[in-house]
């Protein structure tokens, strides 16, 4: 068959994947020529980048990996080539989102090379750095996948976070007994996803107003509050004791992994293990059914009797109690006092990695963990005194967003009926 | 974030099935003799929400009072005045803060004692120091609503076109003034007009929502600024931290009247409102824009191009913000620092609803709200109550305007068909 024929046979779908999967693969070359270029010819040639397999406490000691920083760089800009020239010409068909993650990798890896050649860097505490800077990010889409699956925007997760983040401090501190402030933080959270619920779909206010209501509400009352209460009573308001690490016995003993994901605080097992309830409950269950359908196509699910109002408010609900939790972490979970405005848009990283991760529990942990891994490089960036500036790394996790957003590389799909408010007939 | 699913450029956005009666058109011909009569009405609702917000606000005042919370278990009578008193004290602070003292300025117009005025009226300049910039993020907010799009990135706009003004401001020397300045003003009005592009573009060509967009690009911004502002162009010279270099007094706004902050930015707002309404009620172009934040499919049937429309009208509502951030910057100190917006942007989407995205209704609301942020910090001073209020105080004011009938439920007015009709569009779908 001759070009011409084919073309002629192609659909306007399968001509637009051409075009895609061409642009694609010419991305891929030209992050290969960048690596070389970027990664490989700016370092010395006899320079190695050495990383750090263990934590400090680690009792199994592993050597540090040493490798030569300029071959490294060429070879994995090699693999990235390859993977350009196949994608341009053929294509790899289902197999192109193993790609693409293949491709990031090498070329995270290359520029983690590239960072730490000549010098030393810990690459494992720099994954543990990056689950904790994931973790409040992770609770804030999970947030958005309960409220959005079911058909309602959040984008108050934001708010959600900061008043989780203020009462747990508030309350520990008060109570001196950090799960009382964790439990308030999430009855906190419910209270402001009841509030969105009833401007949601009682009201019918527009979703996102309603949450760019919550958003603006929570952070001036917590700014109010925090002058007004907490600055005069510091010490009986804002000195919240904070939840420590717990070693999971024997895995927390492995090589990298151990002090990677098992040597964290509670809100990270609890992140885990809501993270599997929520994924096993939205899509292997009857209650996840009713959900997804109420979210894509509610008249249909009300016609099967499935009450659509009540699937609305208890998942707006319950997104507004994890979202709480989350928030809980950003002062008993970590840095103890609350100070005002701290969530600095983690909130809206979470709606992102909601969008990034397909309104997926599991897509939205990893998101999450991607723009966390983003944060905890940037944070180690002064260390390392390299030339790139922290701020276009602070960048990545909305600009990936956007490019995701606007489907460049393949698209992301809401929940059909997603801020469409219901009228029963 | 409805309308993200595949969908092409050409594909029409549904109209959303929205919460209120269905709205009739926007623009419905009124009989003339009630065209006064329908004003006052449409101003009952944003009146009232006024109200309520303010009335919120007083229980904060006194709940966030433990001295006075815990007068209300020993003495309830005395707690009741005093918590009056708390009230009172507040707001008066922030009228005082916001317009001046009355007796003051009337002593000081028949004194005719320069000092003495300045005093006076300078609580009434600082609040057209806040109107400005709220008019044109409010301007900004209300015109992209007029063609269905949300601009949450006004904050970003707003950045983007005062960093671009800051480099017409320093880079160029030797200009007279009135080439000078507008160049400056013209550079913060395409910088703005650059940021509210993209989002425009993407919403045309591939239908991301622009809501996302421009959340996503006001973080962008922000670091793009904070990067800016330590690069050698940019940075100050023997300044280790972010801020610019400070521009030439040439690209400065001037002082309406020398001694007070005033300046003539207030002049720059007030006519990009008058060529807003123009540009939507008088040229053929804005009737497209209103056509297709109406209803897109029957502008698209009757030509319209909803593509284009969406591109111009981002571009537009991205300058005028640019412009809120030039006013500020120029009108001020003349260098740029991260941070120098306490959410001028943010606030432009409150000052768009309360004005019901009609320009003169924006430039009314702004001057409310330019009043409580000028109020704010000497209502701090006096009376120790947290600027932030006035934050809370906002918040309250778009929840009641955005949820009618939350207003009417708790005024016990009847339902009035008309005066939902901005609300009823549904912006988000």
């Amino acid at each position: 068959m001759t070009a011409a024929a084919a073309a002629h046979v192609m659909t306007r779908a399968e001509r637009r994947l051409r075009t895609r999967q061409r642009i694609l693969g010419i991305v891929y070359l030209l992050l290969a020529v960048a690596m070389v270029l970027g990664f490989g010819v700016s370092v010395a040639d006899d320079a190695s980048s050495s990383f750090g397999l263990t934590a400090p406490t680690a009792p199994i000691a592993l050597p540090n990996l040493v490798i030569p920083s300029a071959t490294t760089a060429y070879l994995l800009a090699a693999v990235v080539a390859f993977a350009g020239a196949v994608q341009l010409t053929r294509g790899f068909g289902t197999r192109g989102a193993i790609v693409l993650g293949l491709v990031a990798f090498a070329f995270v890896f290359a520029f983690l090379t590239w960072v730490a050649a000549g010098q030393s860097m810990n690459l494992t505490g720099l994954l543990e750095t990056t689950v904790q800077r994931s973790v409040p990010i992770a609770f804030g889409a999970l947030s958005g996948v309960l409220c959005e699956r079911s058909g309602v925007i959040n984008i108050a997760i934001e708010g959600m976070l900061l008043s989780g983040a203020f009462v747990a401090a508030v309350v520990t501190s008060a109570f001196d007994n950090p799960w009382l402030g964790m439990l308030s933080a999430v009855v906190m959270g419910g209270l402001l996803g009841g509030l969105l619920a009833v401007l949601a779909i009682r009201y019918r206010v527009d979703q996102i107003i309603a949450g760019f209501f919550i958003n603006i509400f929570v952070t001036g009352l917590t700014a109010f509050l925090s002058v007004r209460l907490l600055q005069p009573y510091q010490d009986e308001l804002n000195r919240p004791e904070r939840l420590g690490p717990i070693a999971i016995p024997i895995l927390s003993d492995i090589p990298i992994l151990g002090p990677v994901l098992f040597n964290h605080n509670i809100f990270v097992y609890l992140l885990f293990g809501l993270i599997a309830v929520v994924h096993f409950g939205l899509f292997y269950t009857r209650w996840g059914l009713r959900v997804r359908a109420v979210g894509e196509h509610p008249k249909a699910a009300d016609t099967v009797g499935v009450n659509v109002y009540w699937v609305r408010y208890t998942n707006v609900i319950l997104g507004g109690m994890v979202a709480g939790l989350g928030g809980a972490f950003f002062t008993i979970g970590s840095t103890g006092g609350f100070e005002r405005e701290m969530t600095a848009g983690r909130g809206f990283i979470g709606l992102a990695a909601m969008i990034f991760g397909g309104w997926n529990p599991i897509g939205g942990f990893l998101a999450a963990l991607v723009f966390g891994f983003a944060d905890a490089i940037q944070s180690r960036l002064s260390i390392l005194s390299i030339a790139i500036p922290s701020e276009f790394l602070l960048m990545v996790p909305y600009i990936v967003t956007i490019i995701v957003v606007a489907g460049l590389v393949g698209r992301a799909r809401a929940p059909a009926a997603d801020g469409k408010p219901y009228v029963k007939e | 974030m409805a309308e993200r699913p595949r969908r092409d450029a050409s594909d029409v956005p549904e109209t959303p099935a929205s919460g209120e009666p269905a709205a009739p058109a926007p623009e419905a011909p009124e009989e003339s003799g009630n065209r006064l009569l329908s004003t006052l009405r449409g101003m009952l609702l944003p009146a009232l929400a006024l109200l309520a917000a303010f009335a919120v606000g007083a229980i904060v005042i006194v709940i966030s009072d433990f001295d006075l919370l815990g007068q209300w278990g020993s003495d309830p009578i005395g707690a009741i005045g005093a918590s009056w008193s708390a009230i009172m004290a507040t707001y008066g602070a922030l009228l005082r803060g916001s317009i001046g003292d009355p007796g003051a300025l009337f002593g000081a117009l028949f004194s005719a004692d320069w000092e003495a005025l300045r005093r006076a009226f300078g609580p009434l300049s600082e609040t057209i120091v806040s109107a400005t910039p709220l008019i044109l993020t409010g301007l900004s907010v209300a015109l992209a609503f007029r063609v269905g799009l949300f601009n949450i990135g006004a904050e970003g706009q707003l950045y983007i076109g005062s960093l671009f003004a800051v480099i017409a401001g320093f880079s160029l020397v030797g200009l007279p003034w009135f080439i000078h300045l507008p160049i400056a003003v013209g550079a913060g009005f395409l910088g703005g007009a650059l940021w509210g592009f993209i989002p425009g573009l993407l919403k045309a060509r591939t239908g991301a929502h622009e809501v996302i967009v421009t959340i996503m690009l006001n973080f962008v911004a922000l670091n793009l600024i904070g990067w800016a502002l330590k690069t050698e162009l940019v940075q100050r010279e023997g300044r280790s931290d972010a801020i610019s270099k400070i521009v030439e007094p040439t690209a400065l706004i001037p002082a309406l009247v020398q001694g007070l902050r005033a300046h003539w930015g207030i002049v720059i707002a007030l006519l990009a409102a008058v060529a807003v309404w123009w540009l939507l009620f008088r040229s053929t172009k804005g009737f497209e824009f209103r056509a297709v934040g109406f209803n897109p499919r029957a502008a698209r049937y009757a030509g319209m191009s909803i593509a284009w429309s969406t591109v111009l009208s981002m571009v537009a509502a991205g300058g005028l913000a640019g412009l809120a951030g030039t006013a500020v910057i120029l009108g001020g100190s003349g260098t740029l620092s991260p941070g120098f917006s306490p959410g001028y942007g943010f606030d432009g989407i409150v000052v768009a609803l309360v004005g019901a995205t009609r320009p003169l209704g924006v430039v009314a609301a702004a001057f409310l709200f330019g009043a409580l942020r000028a109020g704010a910090t000497p209502m701090q001073a006096a009376t120790g109550t947290p600027i932030d209020l006035v934050v809370i105080i906002q918040a309250l004011v778009i929840m009641f305007i955005a949820a009618p009938a939350l207003v009417r439920a708790i005024f016990r007015i009847r339902a009035e068909r008309r005066t939902a009709e901005v609300f009823a569009k549904g912006w988000g779908s």
